[in-house]
């Protein structure tokens, strides 16, 4: 059917064909396998919007860093030990995802629940360097830095415990046998979200103490 | 987590639907996730949200047309805001503040994107539903949440905000700023971070199943226009609302954290002097606006496309320009996010960056201009029938080009200082972008109801509904221009306290007057809506003669949208009056006819009427 209608494409023109109107290229052919899998686009579309969200806090940030009430925070020590958990669990959490594209499951498992643990590990690191600014006596209306300090890890946090619990129900799957060499997208849309949210924090580390 | 689950039901085969049809009354039409249930939930969920911000605009003229007068019937109806008979201040504030938030983010935003994007884009595209369906049903179920924590403000102590519904911080930040200013503003912070997270929902979920499942044959330039303009308002609202979530979510934390975001030191406030200090309220309004200018294209860019389809439909000819049309909207899309600066020349801005924004602000003539011609070559010598929805788009058209040609005195600085805040601003936005869209909604729903319950709405009415909203809308707006250039500020609560403003008092009677008419005239509509529901004359699959898909389907059209078999587009949605055709319009999937004469081969399709 379909290969009849493709031969069938008439030019521009014709009465009553096909495209006096543009962009014509017969039936049956152009849309209906899609160029991009619908779960990936849509995810790339929401890490467009929360790469927006973060635009936002840096543009208020640098603005904001002008002012003459600026003062620097101490860089809570713990958060070299986050940073190097957060890398860690990506680097777990693709090292899975390569295994189970050669068929090993156990490998996929293995790395989902080491990257699990070190991302949840992160979120717990995070609550900890806040516990030390804290004690310091850095609280969130401390100063500008502070203020932001606190809401932008905590933003990422946030955006870090959907993750884990991503990373959580993919396991789960991955542990009722769901996934296989042919068949591991799920894997893949979590991997994306979760190395995402890595560079982000990144980022935001940057942001928050180098720049 | 949803969008994982989503994908492994992105592409449902046909059978997988049959069974639904036997799902409960509770399924089927309060958790559902089929997008035309869904879509009507936003619609009529909306229009509930228009009735309540439309209440609130007549008791604004109630107190600005006769001000100081005693109202008993209103004083004990709403006992809160009225004092020995008369309204307050405060009430009168939060009136304002809340007739524009809802209308923009509660009406407007959700009914076009919301109610006609979700019930349109899958038939318009040829696809059984849309891509993330769980998404989707959560997107709305987010709305009604909001609109509860938004209209709880008004039943907290201090009531609803009365900040504008630009809700500028200090005013907005400082519970002790103004009665409105505690627990009721932070209920509307929250009220909008819950929508914003169901537009952002919406958002991806349109673009993506636009991009992703559109029926065989269906190019991108096939698209109808609808479908376009729902496309490029999704991306303006995917990335623009995310900056508001941003400022929502630091003003939050400045009235609740006790953070100095957008608090400047050294305020004093009831005698006392304010803890914060550093803060930019002009942080605020930049990243105010760079959502808010994004959002009056949200609010008219569905209307474009609608009536574009409209008007070409009911004058039976091709649309005029049709690449053109996609390309403008492109345009006004991408201009919509450098432009915001426009909405803050009096804040304090340099000269030249003012000057930059006026350059931005006015090229947007030329994509509008562009459509506006499109639309007049359109109708020209055209078979016009004029239906309501036809009047309704005809409308649209009148008032986006009265308010149109404000915009471009406002966007230049030396204009706009002087007319900065005053009813010529009000006039201006309530044509172009208030008004306007409302007429899409109307052009839109008289449209397609046929379509969303399988019958017509009374003509007689609609046409009397058109006349009355007209004139009521011109009568009501178009005399606040001169109220702008008297001076009259565009939030004071009385004019008759200052001495220049006092002569006006005549002319805002009027405006009144005007208003009631036109607010009673959606009674009319209301009625016709729920009449033509239930009695209306039976409408076929396809009442207008219309070319898009949707118009191939059953009114209305069943779960899973098509039968076992899904559609084939062989044209462009426009093909009217085809000399040599049968009938004077071609449905999107008839296919190739060979050619019996030359073509003319006009590539842009507007050649074959003449």
């Amino acid at each position: 059917m379909a290969e009849t209608l493709l031969r069938q494409r008439p030019g521009n023109g014709a009465v009553g064909g096909a495209g006096r109107g543009p962009g014509g290229n017969g039936g049956g052919s152009g849309a209906g396998v899609a160029p991009v899998d619908a779960g990936r686009l849509g995810l790339w579309l929401l890490l467009a919007a929360v790469t927006m969200l973060f635009a936002s806090f840096t543009s208020t940030l640098l603005m904001r860093r002008a002012a003459p009430d600026w003062t620097p925070i101490p860089l809570p020590g713990i958060l070299w030990v986050n940073t190097a958990a957060l890398l860690a669990s990506s680097a777990a959490l693709e090292w899975g995802r390569r295994r189970v594209r050669v068929g090993d499951v156990a490998g996929l498992r293995l790395g989902l629940l080491a990257a699990s643990v070190l991302g949840a590990g992160f979120v717990a690191g995070q609550m900890v360097a806040w516990r030390q600014l804290a004690a310091m006596g850095v609280f969130l209306r401390t100063n500008p830095h502070s203020s932001f300090f606190y809401l932008l890890t905590g933003a990422h946090g946030l955006h870090l415990v959907v993750g884990v619990l991503v990373l959580l129900y993919v396991l789960a799957r991955a542990l009722l046998g769901r996934y296989s060499a042919q068949a591991y997208g799920g894997v893949g849309l979590a991997a994306t979200y979760w190395h995402f949210m890595d560079g982000l924090w990144l980022y935001l580390f940057l942001l928050l103490f180098a720049i | 987590m949803a969008t994982l689950e989503a994908r492994e039901h992105a592409h449902p085969a046909p059978e997988a639907h049959e069974h639904e049809h036997e799902l409960g009354f509770f399924r089927k039409y309060i958790f559902s996730l089929d997008h035309k249930i869904i879509g009507l939930q936003y619609y009529f969920t909306s229009l509930f949200m228009a009735l309540v911000g439309g209440t609130l605009a007549m008791l604004m003229r109630a107190q600005l047309g006769w001000p100081g007068r005693e109202w008993p019937l209103l004083a004990s109806l709403f006992p809160g805001g009225f004092q020995g008979g008369q309204m307050t201040p405060t009430f009168y504030y939060a009136l304002v503040t809340m007739h524009g938030t809802i209308m923009i983010f509660f009406v407007l935003t959700t009914i076009l994107s919301g109610g006609f994007g979700n019930f349109l884009i899958p038939l318009q595209i040829g696809a059984r539903d849309m891509a993330f369906p769980f998404l989707n049903a959560l997107s709305y179920w987010l709305f009604p949440p909001a609109i509860i924590v938004l209209l709880a403000a008004f039943f907290v102590e201090g009531g609803a905000p009365g900040g504008g519904w630009t809700v500028y911080p200090p005013l907005s930040a400082l519970k002790e700023a103004a009665p409105g200013s505690g627990l009721g503003m932070t209920l509307w912070l929250i009220a909008l971070f819950i929508l914003i997270l169901s537009f952002l929902f919406g958002g991806l979920n349109y673009i993506t199943t636009i991009l992703n499942l559109r029926a065989r044959g269906m190019s991108m330039t096939r698209l109808p226009l609808t479908t376009w303009s729902l496309f490029i308002t999704a991306v303006l609202m995917l990335l623009s609302f995310p900056v508001l979530m941003a400022a929502a979510v630091m003003l939050l934390f400045d009235r609740l954290g006790g953070t100095s975001f957008f608090v400047p030191a050294g305020l004093v406030v009831g005698g006392k002097l304010i803890p914060h200090a550093g803060g930019q309220p002009l942080l605020w309004q930049h990243l105010f606006w760079f959502l808010g200018h994004p959002e009056v294209y949200v609010l008219i860019l569905p209307p474009m496309g609608m009536v574009s389809d409209i008007l070409a439909t009911h004058a039976r000819k091709p649309i005029f320009g049709y690449r053109f049309m996609i390309g403008s909207m492109a345009a006004i899309g991408f201009l919509s996010f450098v432009v915001w600066g426009h909405h803050m020349f009096v804040s304090g801005m340099h000269p030249l960056l003012g000057t930059a924004f006026m350059a931005t602000s006015l090229v947007i003539a030329v994509p509008s201009a562009v459509k506006t011609f499109n639309w007049l070559a359109t109708l020209w010598r055209g078979k016009i029938r004029f239906t309501s929805a036809m009047l309704f788009a005809v409308g649209f058209v009148s008032l986006f080009v009265t308010g149109g040609l404000t915009g471009i005195f406002l966007g230049s600085p030396a204009v706009d200082i002087q007319l900065t805040d005053t009813y010529f601003v009000v006039a201006h936005f309530h044509f172009v972008m208030a008004s306007a869209a409302l007429f899409g909604v109307f052009g839109g729903t008289y449209h397609w109801f046929p379509k969303m319950f399988g019958r017509l709405m009374d003509e007689r009415l609609g046409r009397l509904h058109f006349w009355l909203t007209f004139v009521g809308i011109y009568g009501t707006f178009f005399p606040m221009h001169y109220l702008g250039t008297a001076g009259m500020m565009r939030r004071i609560y009385s004019p008759d306290v200052y001495p220049h403003l006092q002569h006006l008092g005549g002319l805002n009677a009027v405006i009144s007057v005007s208003a009631f008419v036109l607010g009673a005239a959606q009674l009319i509509f209301a009625y016709n809506l729920f009449w033509s529901m239930f009695r209306g004359k039976k409408a076929d699959r396809n009442p207008w003669g219309a070319n898009s898909l949707e118009w191939t389907v059953p009114s209305p059209p069943p779960h899973g949208n098509w039968g076992a078999e899904e559609p084939v587009v062989h044209r462009w949605a426009y093909d009217f009056s085809v000399p040599g055709a049968p009938q004077d319009f071609i449905p999107q999937t008839v296919p190739a006819l060979p050619a019996a004469v030359p073509g003319d081969g006009g590539a842009h399709g507007a050649s074959g009427s003449r």
